[in-house]
């Protein structure tokens, strides 16, 4: 498999709320990465895992992909997905693809926190 | 990092699905004005489904320009496919018209995204599944070039789920595997076609059972002319 080009941190800005930061490029090589991430943050207790787009350079259609079944693995323990740091031209995409219809999506981190 | 711009790579917006001429022969009725559907405005459970097959005399390059030009030619006999007239693009819709299941079916598809390794396919309601259709190719170490299609599907509606459960996941495998097999024969591969079914999602999804009224292979829906209301 071709090397992902992407990097995930995870951070806890409050108890129940975990945040995976991400950098790169997010395709479907990039699904060890997030999954990897994705289970740093599935600790008990957490109700919400935010993902910050803040930092995307490129996300294709396999990157969508991902995050349905992103967002299916989060439905199954419960917790509600969240996006936050998108351009304008992903959060068209969003809406395209009407990924916005599952995955809530708000436009800064403050913002995001509050909602969740 | 270098931040790509892909702007050019994905659909314009598409509140509604356009289609321009219709071949004869095609109901484009089935597609015009409906929304798309994504895997989560489906019915039934989540799969991701991956065919693969090695193609190493070529680049991803190569094989993406080659399919993407060669489309409908790689089809099996029972299903047709009418490409945009401008080619697999961004924002384009297809036509599709199949008699591999007990009632013809015609219904499209919206090109999502497209680039030169790779291009995927949105579907609209009354589509048998609700998702997306990925064709990619890639290098593996040490095989060499991949093509790849890769479904992350769930059937639209009540009826269509039993169609998969029954006949229809089956069907869908063979179709693939011919798609591939016909593009490595044409690329010069004699590579066998790989299989991979995961179920994402056992759930379905009971809210979008009403997806039964763009259902175009059901009575009261074939009858009507536009979407309809199933019978209480």
């Amino acid at each position: 498999m071709p090397e992902s080009k992407i990097a995930m941190t995870v951070r806890e800005p409050k108890g129940d709320v975990r945040i995976i930061d991400i950098a790169g490029e997010l395709t479907s090589f990039s699904e060890p990465v997030l999954a990897e991430a994705y289970e740093d943050a599935d600790r008990p207790g957490v109700k919400t895992v935010l993902l910050n787009f803040s930092d995307l350079d490129y996300m294709n259609s396999g990157g969508i992909g991902l995050l349905v079944t992103t967002l299916i693995r989060a439905q199954r323990k419960s917790q509600a997905l969240g996006a936050f740091g998108l351009t304008d031209h992903y959060r068209q995409i969003f809406e395209l693809t009407r990924l916005d219809e599952a995955i809530g999506i708000y436009d800064d981190e403050q913002s995001a926190l509050k909602g969740s | 990092m270098v931040s790509k711009d892909d702007k050019a790579n994905w659909s314009p917006p598409k509140p509604h699905l356009e289609v321009g001429s219709a071949p004869e022969g095609v109901n484009a009725k089935r597609v015009q004005g409906r929304r798309l559907t994504g895997p989560q405005q489906g019915f039934g459970q989540l799969w991701q489904k991956t065919y693969k097959v090695a193609i190493s005399q070529k680049t991803p390059e190569q094989v993406i320009a080659t399919w993407k030009a060669e489309y409908g030619r790689f089809w099996p006999s029972h299903s047709k496919f009418y490409a945009p007239v401008t080619g697999i693009q961004p924002g384009e819709v297809g036509l599709i018209k199949s008699t591999s299941g007990p009632v013809p079916l015609s219904t499209g598809v919206l090109v999502l995204y497209s680039d030169d390794v790779s291009f995927c396919y949105m579907t609209p309601e009354g589509h048998p599944f609700a998702g997306f259709i990925t064709f990619s190719s890639h290098v593996e170490d040490p095989v060499g070039t991949m093509a790849q299609v890769q479904l992350l599907i769930r059937a639209n509606d009540p009826a269509y789920e039993a169609g998969m459960m029954l006949f229809g996941s089956k069907a869908e495998d063979r179709m693939w595997e011919h798609t591939l097999r016909s593009l490595a024969d044409y690329l010069g591969s004699s590579s066998p076609v790989d299989t991979k079914v995961v179920r994402v999602d056992q759930k379905r999804i009971w809210k979008n059972f009403n997806n039964l009224k763009y259902n175009g292979a059901l009575p009261w829906a074939r009858r009507s002319k536009g979407p309809a209301t199933p019978p209480r």
